[in-house]
């Protein structure tokens, strides 16, 4: 899988974060293409959440460059990220569970109709969008008032991704969207990735799952200790290498072998 | 944009195995907030009109409904704010220092009633502004910052009320300017000779007022959602601060509309008024389906659980029993609605995987 034609949506060059005198990234460098997934590896504190944290825009980065398509940025805040089209998906923090799925779906950007003191939520327009979003989605909303913290944790994250996506998100970036969930949910969100990349999006998704990461990715980039081990398209690496890669590749191996003299 | 080398194909929309359970009609009617409060209210009602035979006569309904007008202004308000997930324990005290603010206003610096009404609700906007700053920007708990507020109060109202009129109470407002027009708005009956009370009408509207924000307009999503999850609400550029301040606001307004009925009604206010509604007014919005925890509840409920108080209050009296029993009724009220809600509540949330 080669770029697409044109600027990538994001690029960034050799970025680096610095708190005090802690590295906690050094030298990353990605692209991200509409219409592509770029998967984010690596175990805990590898430095995915500082990534994730710059292209946000909650952190600012201290080295390096950030180019949204084509043009050097600099995020100071959440709202930097989201007006260049960047939507995060939190894990946890990304529904209400108490309330129904259109209110969530809507919560913060409520069409309203009527005027003065009239002016109300329009209702019907947020069911009937909600229910052709989720349905894009693959998922057949049947009761719009059914609160969402009834849904599986898979359907959560299609809620949120359908709400970004809607909301005109140029790129989508998935915090460990899988983590939580088990096989079968894995799998929907999974599926949920695919069905927002082929509708042109961007998707950056955070994993320390490679068996997740490698159906679905375009890209691999492999974080270790707050450096980049390495980036790879799709054709240029294995799951099984990838897999190596991400458990320190000999330190998996010798554990393999422990492990075989231990059952035999 | 070059899309032809997929590895994977999308699945048909309709091949997704993960669909969304159909919802019994049972489970859609348990999600509503306030159908406990309403069955018990139905409950106490017939209870009463069996046990106590004045009970169920206009005359009768007129009495309960005045108990519970006032105390269900504030359970509204108190209501809005618990759903935002915060707590207000010094609205009671609250209604006492506002009756007393405007009192004084009116008898002691001689100002119209009308005049002094304004200034106290512009003291309560304060009030409650000062109660929401200090909550959203200590990050302290609700509980703790309106607990302290009570206590101020309190102080205030004994201490305050005796060095200006050298009594524990403010009285003559009768005298004052503006007050038989006031007392007409704020403090009046209709229907004779039941003697409906005006507060009764007001508290109808705000219900309803209530019922409107909540359920129609943005400002009610945002309660609910500032109530449910503070910081997916803020991720989705929902105001937070500014809408818990503004239910801070709300309830200390509404303590101002009950203070001023209540000094208005009698031409005269003790200084102790108020304290110890504030359970009355949380009891009134739990029994009404509010979560402790926020998040969930309604206005029609909060006004439902102000009705069972108040037909329990009443009741009690026409049945001849001591009316300290009521208090009996209220712990029972009380633990009886947070089972429900509990309840409730694992219902709709079902089973989350």
């Amino acid at each position: 899988m080669s770029a697409t034609n044109g600027t990538p949506l994001l690029e960034v060059r050799d970025i680096s974060k610095y708190f005090g005198n802690v590295i906690a990234l050094k030298d990353v460098s990605t692209v991200v293409n509409a219409g592509q997934v770029t998967c984010v590896l690596g175990d805990n504190g590898a430095g995915k959440s500082t990534f994730i944290k710059i292209l946000s825009g909650v952190h600012e980065h201290s080295e390096g460059e950030l180019l949204v398509e084509g043009e050097p940025t600099r995020f100071s805040s959440p709202r930097d990220a989201k007006e260049a089209g960047i939507a995060t998906v939190f894990q946890d923090l990304a529904t209400v569970p108490l309330m129904a799925i259109w209110r969530n779906f809507f919560l913060g950007s409520e069409p309203m109709t009527g005027s003065g003191p009239l002016r109300r939520i329009d209702i019907r327009e947020a069911k009937r969008v909600m229910r052709e979003e989720m349905a894009k989605m693959g998922i057949d909303v049947r009761d719009p008032d059914q609160m969402v913290g009834t849904l599986s944790g898979g359907e959560r994250q299609a809620v949120a991704i359908a709400r970004a996506v809607y909301f005109g998100a140029k790129m989508l970036i998935l915090d460990e969207p899988t983590s939580a969930l088990g096989v079968k949910q894995s799998g929907v969100v999974l599926r949920y990735i695919v069905q927002a990349r082929n509708r042109g999006l961007g998707v950056i998704f955070i994993t320390h799952n490679p068996h997740h990461a490698y159906p679905v990715g375009d890209r691999f980039v492999v974080l270790n200790r707050g450096k980049m081990l390495g980036a790879w398209d799709k054709g240029a690496i294995s799951r099984d290498e990838l897999v190596k890669m991400m458990a320190g590749g000999a330190e998996l191996e010798q554990l393999t072998h422990e492990l075989e003299r231990v059952t035999t | 944009m070059s899309t032809t080398l997929q590895p994977t194909s999308e699945p048909p929309p309709t091949a997704v195995d993960e669909r969304l359970a159909k919802v019994s009609f049972l489970t859609k009617l348990l999600q509503r907030p306030e159908l406990g409060a309403m069955i018990g209210a139905g409950v106490v009602l017939i209870f009463f009109a069996v046990t106590a035979d004045r009970f169920a006569s206009l005359s009768g309904i007129a009495r309960w409904t005045d108990v519970a007008s006032t105390l269900g202004i504030m359970a509204v308000a108190v209501a809005l704010l618990m759903i935002g997930g915060e707590f207000d324990l010094s609205a009671g005290v609250m209604t006492g220092s506002c009756g007393l603010l405007m009192g004084i206003l009116a008898t002691e610096v001689g100002m119209n009633i009308w005049f002094a009404i304004l200034l106290t609700f512009v003291f309560a906007a304060g009030i409650g502004f000062m109660n929401g700053y200090m909550v959203v920007r200590t990050g302290l708990p609700s509980f703790i910052v309106t607990l302290a507020t009570f206590f101020i109060l309190q102080g205030v109202n004994l201490g305050g009320t005796k060095a200006i009129t050298d009594t524990v109470r403010v009285a003559g407002l009768r005298d004052a300017a503006g007050f038989e027009s006031a007392q007409k708005i704020f403090a009046s009956d209709f229907w004779a000779p039941h003697n409906f009370r005006i507060s009764v009408v007001w508290w109808i509207v705000i219900t309803a007022l209530a019922t409107w924000v909540l359920s129609r307009t943005r400002v009610g999503n945002w309660i609910f959602g500032v109530g449910g999850d503070k910081i997916a609400a803020r991720n989705v550029g929902v105001p937070v601060s500014r809408v818990k301040i503004g239910l801070f606001m709300l309830t200390s307004m509404a303590a101002a509309l009950v203070g001023t009925m209540i000094a208005l009604r009698l031409g005269s206010i003790q200084a102790g008024q108020g304290v110890g509604e504030e359970f009355n007014y949380i009891i009134a919005a739990v029994a009404g389906g509010c979560l402790l925890t926020g998040g969930f509840g309604s206005a029609i409920g909060a006004a439902m659980g102000a009705l069972i108080i108040g037909m329990t209050f009443i009741g009690i009296q026409f049945s001849g029993w001591n009316t300290d029993w009521r208090f009996l009724f209220l712990g029972v009220i009380l633990f009886a609605a947070v089972l429900v809600n509990t309840y409730v509540r694992r219902r709709a949330e079902g089973a989350r995987s």
